[in-house]
């Protein structure tokens, strides 16, 4: 993927986006979009009525000035080239994403095997040869040539070109880390892979897809928006023409005046339908999926980032998403008659071999507690004893000292057969510990025939720092968001509490968590999850906004709508915000667009039927120099606004995590009453500029 | 303004607003079947009918009863006027009425416009006026009754195939409702003074004799004129005066409740037998608004959160004040005009009222009238000032939403609701939703349809009239003011209003097809879409209200309601408005 950022207008971009905007004049892509397509014919007609005008023909009978006519018809076609531009600048950005990803598509040769295991002869053929069902071994220094399953092996793969991340990835037989993606590298080892896609269909060529289509396929809110454009202009398009015979009619009744130009009428039409939300909206649309590659999440369609802005219910896994994976020890409790010191030194001591997580935050508890510096375990004449399945704990004997820590059942066992108690203050300590979502450990030890508890020790699951703040946001989103893990329903609800979450999902199976997914949809809310193992994607099907990580197994990415190229399960917060942002964009274009048209009435009403009543000059409240001058600086305002808008389509409305009263109290301030005032300033600063260099 | 004006207006509407709850709880308990007595007593009538009435419909059987039904209504009336010279009833001996005539009064009755291009008593016989005219009232009412509520059905329902029967709900709104307040209604008009019989019509001796000059006719029946080409008139005069009579005070009633307007006499309302005093012309205007106001609060009820129903009822009560003070305002003005004339400007506009009611009255009742799809009148529009006369335009051009027709005025309403929701659910990044309900592409695309149909033929019908010699023939008034009464005279056609600028001679073949056409796309153009909205609606899941989910009962979407109104409803027709009523108060002011 690109690491490569642009600035707004960066050259490398700008340039080729300024030949697109002459290449997309054809009428083939300007029928794509009505709105922009009644300009084009605008421009188009004004220009055969400014030739008409220059033999005396046609509208020289009516304007008397066939520059203004041309003056017109540039503009317009000013109009119909910023929005081909503003287009050509959102595609480019995807195609500089997409020809990076096309990188990827080397013309590699894959050893295919002949029978799916390492003794088998292999062939070598080209990948694109490579059929789904197909086995191939790739050893160390290979490229992967297609899409698959790891079948036999463990390696570790270099899949920096997709996810950008360096750090290489374990891939291995079974279990949730067996995908691999074509184009990435295997670094050492080998694996066997069955691959599971025909050429065409690999991932990387469904992400070149989803790019380049952006901006052919439209998402069904992007229909709806295009059909209410579409009415619009229909209806302005009836005002427009019908003006013709009421002007005439006027003319005749007043016995003054000439009857209205079709020039003056089309720019008024122009002006009038919503060219600049029109003009942008396919940049937005194209922009949206583009912000989604920056952020290294690939959607399958634009319909599942627009679903992504309606998500009420974020099903968040606990572990990685909401709690650091490991516990941390967090507090020494000691037993009847041992100093917490004392516990601290035996815990210790105990751990100082225990290389998990766990084992080493006990060490550094004891350290930041009791100044416990660790101890040379040679000095010390330590056995440790090493955790096992069987036994449930571990421990180190030091000589004829026993210390060994472990679960509160496998303790109580180890101490009721060296013949001591366990004690009911202890049991009773283990169950607060429990009951604060902490997992507790006890440790016990026996020296000389006395066997003794010393106490617990407190296993902490750590929440991310800042996640409570990202979940009251989401809060105010109007997002819930619910925990699944498969911890108890007590560990569960304390974690819930100490993270801020809505809601959690204990004990969680799959079956459990599609049977939730379901409920909430029944109830007529829209579900986001994200996953990453096989048994996540009946759930990942069901879910709304399905995120599946990059990491996790190709039956996940299958039923995701789409994959995070960096695993990183806090992203759907983000993806949610992108949607938002896109929808928030539209709306905001398309309320400035129409307010924009109120100020567009008072400069060209009064200019165009001046003649016949001069009275209307009374509704020229921004007081513009001239009839002609007004009507040009409308649609000079009109073109203007586009390019001035083209940075906001592009990097979309800012969303802020507000309630959906004030969001909108502020948007409509800003677009609502701003797309009211604005065109006011907007045309009388660019009518005194043309008084000024005396055009009309 | 003055302090009367004032009273009148916060009287009006404390009232008004007083009856929306009791109304509204009655209408939604009757259209849901609630009470006992309404299943027992409508059983019998179904069984004669054949109607299935546990059969709900689909909305395109739905759509297809109510276009079938009023199909057959077009028919009936027509038939009736031009057959009405051989049936009974007829005392005066009306003739038959001409073939446009009687087509433009069908389409006009059938589609609750109420446009007349005729006089009533000097056009039809008793018999049309009882069983054509006024059974249309009542049909036509019913309908824009039982549109909205199919459509209040389609929020609240969900994962549903059906929005209700037709029949039945033609059946109840008419029998529980529309029938027995009109029986009060015309019997209080009746206390009131309104006439009601089947008498010939009464010559009666004055009290005044009233002179006047006629214009002398020639054998040919040519105005005569002298050598100057001025008219040559003589004087004449009258010491007896023919009355009218009829069964007025039963028609009059559902005239006002089912926002019809068709006046029995050509007068309209400002007849002393159709509204006699002061009293019964209150109750007129509140009548108008009564069924409108109170399907507010029934759709908030039949979803189930009467906060929607009040925000919308807020919504439009912002509007109707801002319209009422504006009209009454500007009618208080004096025309300059006149005042040359030497008449004295305290007075106001006093031109074409009736000296009985006067300005402030005149004004709210125009307002009333025309917010609504009424058009019953107590003046004469043509003779408001000219920005007095805009307002009855912009009460139209907005679709009529303001209180409105009866059912007319909330689907109308609603429509707007849904764009509104629409572009603010963007404006806050979700997919837009309205009461649960998703609103997506087909629901964009009805919605387009029902906000475009009309402002096309107001604007179109517009143009071609005033393009055609036809067109132009009808016009009364030069100037500016004539493209108003053409633009009037659409704009009330195409959004069911049936009010005039009675300038306009609109009584001609010309006038009266295109008229009657527009009325009838006026009508079904948007009541089609509408009902597809609601079977769509129905069909879908209802989503849950969250924090994130906009609400839209309070006073911010309130005022994105009114705002969405003004803009989308007044752009279409700011050019258009320019040109007449705006031009005309400009040049009035500007010249004297």
């Amino acid at each position: 993927m690109t690491r490569k950022t642009f600035t707004l207008f960066d050259p490398e971009l700008a340039v080729p986006a300024v030949t697109d905007a002459f290449r997309k004049l054809s009428p083939a892509v300007q029928w794509r979009n009505p709105v922009m397509f009644v300009v084009y014919i605008g421009s188009i007609l004004t220009s055969v009525l400014w030739i008409q005008a220059l033999g005396g023909q046609g509208e020289a009978r009516v304007v008397e000035n066939p520059g203004f006519i041309l003056a017109i018809a540039l503009w317009l076609w000013f109009t119909v080239l910023f929005a081909n531009f503003a287009e050509a600048l959102a595609e480019g950005r995807s195609k500089a994403q997409a020809a990076s990803l096309r990188g990827l598509k080397k013309e590699t040769l894959a050893k295919k095997l002949h029978e799916p295991h390492l003794e088998s002869k292999w062939q070598m053929v080209p990948a694109t040869d490579l059929r789904k069902g197909d086995v191939v071994l790739i050893a160390a220094h290979e490229f992967i040539p297609a899409d698959g399953e790891v079948i036999e092996g463990v390696a570790s793969v270099d899949e920096s070109a997709i996810t950008g991340e360096s750090a290489p990835v374990i891939r291995e037989s079974g279990g949730d880390f067996s995908s691999v993606t074509g184009g990435t590298r295997v670094l050492s080892d080998w694996i066997i892979v069955r691959v599971t896609v025909n050429p065409g269909e690999t991932f990387v060529d469904r992400m070149i897809a989803m790019v380049e289509n952006a901006k052919r396929q439209k998402t069904p809110n992007e229909i709806a928006l295009t059909i209410l454009l579409v009415a619009l202009t229909i209806v302005f398009l009836a005002v427009t023409v019908t003006l013709l015979p009421y002007s005439m009619f006027s003319v005749d009744v007043a016995g003054a005046g000439t009857p209205v130009s079709i020039t003056v009428l089309i720019a008024l039409l122009v002006c009038l339908i919503p060219t600049t939300i029109a003009g942008l909206l396919s940049a937005i649309g194209v922009a949206g999926m583009s912000r989604m590659m920056q952020a290294n999440v690939i959607a399958t369609s634009g319909r599942a980032v627009e679903a992504a802005g309606d998500v009420d219910v974020l099903l968040l896994d606990k572990t990685g998403t909401i709690t650091l994976g490991n516990r941390q020890a967090s507090a020494f409790l000691p037993a009847d008659g041992v100093t917490e010191a004392e516990l601290a030194d035996a815990a210790q001591l105990a751990s100082l071999a225990d290389e998990t997580p766990e084992g080493r935050s006990i060490v550094v508890l004891a350290k930041q507690r009791f100044k416990l510096r660790e101890r040379d375990i040679h000095a010390l004449d330590a056995h440790f004893v090493h955790f096992t399945a069987q036994m449930r704990m571990s421990g180190v004997n030091l000589g004829e000292r026993q210390i060994r820590k472990g679960a509160a059942e496998a303790i109580k066992a180890f101490v009721e057969a060296e013949g001591g108690s366990f004690h009911k203050s202890v049991s009773g300590k283990v169950d607060d510990v429990a009951r604060r979502g902490s997992t507790p450990l006890v440790v016990a030890e026996s020296s000389q025939g006395k066997v003794r508890v010393l106490g617990v020790i407190e296993l902490k699951d750590i929440v991310k720092g800042g996640i409570k703040e990202r979940f009251a946001e989401l809060r105010q989103m109007g997002i819930k968001t619910v925990m699944v893990t498969g911890d108890n329903r007590v560990t569960a609800a304390a974690i819930a509490a100490e993270a801020g979450v809505d809601d959690f999902l204990a004990e969680a199976t799959p079956e459990a968590k599609l049977k939730l997914i379901r409920q909430y949809q029944s109830e007529g809310r829209l579900v986001a999850m994200t996953g990453d193992g096989t048994n996540d994607a009946p759930a990942l099907a069901q879910a709304d906004v399905a995120v599946a990580m990059n990491t996790g197994t190709q039956a996940a990415k299958e039923a995701g709508n789409m994959v995070d190229l960096d695993s990183n399960p806090t992203k759907l917060i983000e993806v949610v915000e992108t949607g938002k942002q896109m929808l928030m964009t539209r709306g905001s274009l398309t309320t400035f667009s129409i307010a924009n048209d109120i100020a567009k009435y008072f400069a060209i009403i009064p200019a165009a039927f001046v003649s016949t009543y001069p009275q209307l000059s009374a509704l020229n409240v921004m007081g513009l120099a001239s009839p002609s001058s007004a009507i040009l600086s409308a649609v000079i305002f009109n073109a203007l606004i586009i390019v001035f808008l083209i940075p906001l389509a592009l990097k979309g409305v800012k969303y802020r995590p507000l309630g959906a009263a004030t969001l909108l109290r502020q948007n409509l301030a800003i677009y609502g009453l701003g797309g009211i005032v604005a065109p006011f300033l907007g045309i009388k600063l660019i009518d005194v500029l043309i008084a000024a260099a005396g055009l009309a | 303004m003055n302090s009367h004006a004032w009273e009148l207006l916060v009287l009006y509407l404390t009232v008004l607003l007083l009856t929306v709850k009791p109304m509204g709880i009655y209408l939604a308990m009757v259209m849901e079947g609630e009470f006992a007595f309404v299943r027992k007593t409508e059983r019998p009538l179904y069984r004669l009918c054949g109607i299935r009435a546990e059969e709900e419909m689909g909305w395109l059987k739905y759509t297809f009863a109510i276009l079938l039904f009023n199909a057959l209504g077009v028919l009936a009336v027509y038939a009736l006027q031009r057959l009405q010279a051989w049936l009974p009833l007829n005392p005066q001996g009306m003739t038959n009425v001409s073939p446009d005539s009687a087509f433009n009064t069908a389409v006009s009755f059938a589609s609750n416009t109420n446009w007349q291009g005729y006089g009533g008593e000097s056009t039809m016989s008793y018999l049309t006026q009882m069983l054509a005219l006024t059974v249309q009232n009542f049909l036509s009412a019913a309908t824009g009754i039982v549109v909205v509520i199919a459509l209040i059905r389609g929020f609240a329902r969900h994962t549903a195939a059906s929005i209700g029967n037709a029949w039945v709900d033609l059946t109840r709104i008419t029998l529980y409702v529309l029938l027995p307040i009109s029986i009060v209604y015309a019997v209080f008009l009746v206390g009131q003074g309104s006439i009601q019989n089947f008498d010939a019509y009464k010559d009666v001796t004055t009290m005044e004799v009233t002179k006047y000059d006629t214009p002398k006719l020639d054998a040919a029946g040519q105005l005569v004129k002298n050598e100057k080409g001025v008219v040559v008139t003589e004087p004449t005069e009258a010491k007896t005066q023919t009355l009218a009579m009829g069964p007025v005070a039963s028609q009059e009633a559902i005239k006002m409740l089912g926002t019809n307007g068709g006046g029995f006499f050509n007068a309209n309302s400002a007849h002393p037998f159709e509204n006699p005093t002061p009293l019964s012309n209150f109750v007129q205007m509140l009548s108008i608004s009564l069924i409108p106001g109170a399907l507010c609060f029934t759709f908030g009820r039949m979803v189930g959160d009467t906060r929607q129903g009040w925000a919308v009822l807020a919504a439009m009560t912002i509007l109707f004040i801002g319209l009422a003070i504006a009209a009454m305002a500007f009618e208080q003005q004096a025309n300059p005009l006149l005042t040359q004339l030497g008449v004295d400007p305290a007075l106001g506009n006093m031109e074409g009222k009736e000296a009985r009611f006067g300005i402030a009255e005149s004004g709210l009742f125009a307002t009333i009238t025309t917010s609504a799809s009424c058009g019953a009148v107590i003046a004469m529009h043509d003779s408001f000032m000219p920005l007095g006369g805009l307002i009855p335009l912009i009460g139209m051009h907005l679709g009529e939403v303001v209180f409105g027709g009866v059912g007319t005025g909330l689907y109308g309403m609603l429509v707007f609701a849904i764009l509104a929701v629409f572009i603010s659910g963007l404006m806050i990044g979700r997919t837009p939703e309205y009461l649960g309900k998703k609103i997506e592409t087909y629901e964009m695309k009805m919605t387009s349809i029902a906000i475009l149909v009309t402002p096309l033929l107001v604007l179109v019908g517009t143009a071609i009239a005033v393009i055609a010699a036809d067109g132009r023939a009808g016009i009364a008034n030069p100037g500016a003011h004539g493209f108003s009464e053409i633009l009037y005279a659409f704009s009330s056609a195409a959004n069911n209003n049936g009010s005039a600028f009675a300038g306009l001679s609109a009584n001609t073949p010309f006038y009266n097809t295109l008229l009657g056409l527009a009325m009838w796309f006026g009508r079904f153009g948007v009541i089609v879409p509408v009902l597809a909205i609601a079977g769509s609606l129905a069909a879908k899941k209802r989503l849950a209200v969250t924090e994130g989910t906009l609400p839209t009962h309070s006073p911010l979407f309130v005022v994105l309601l009114v705002g969405i109104v003004l803009l989308v409803g007044l752009l279409n027709y700011v050019p258009a408005l320019a040109l007449g009523p705006v031009i005309e108060q400009l040049m009035l002011f500007a010249a004297h």
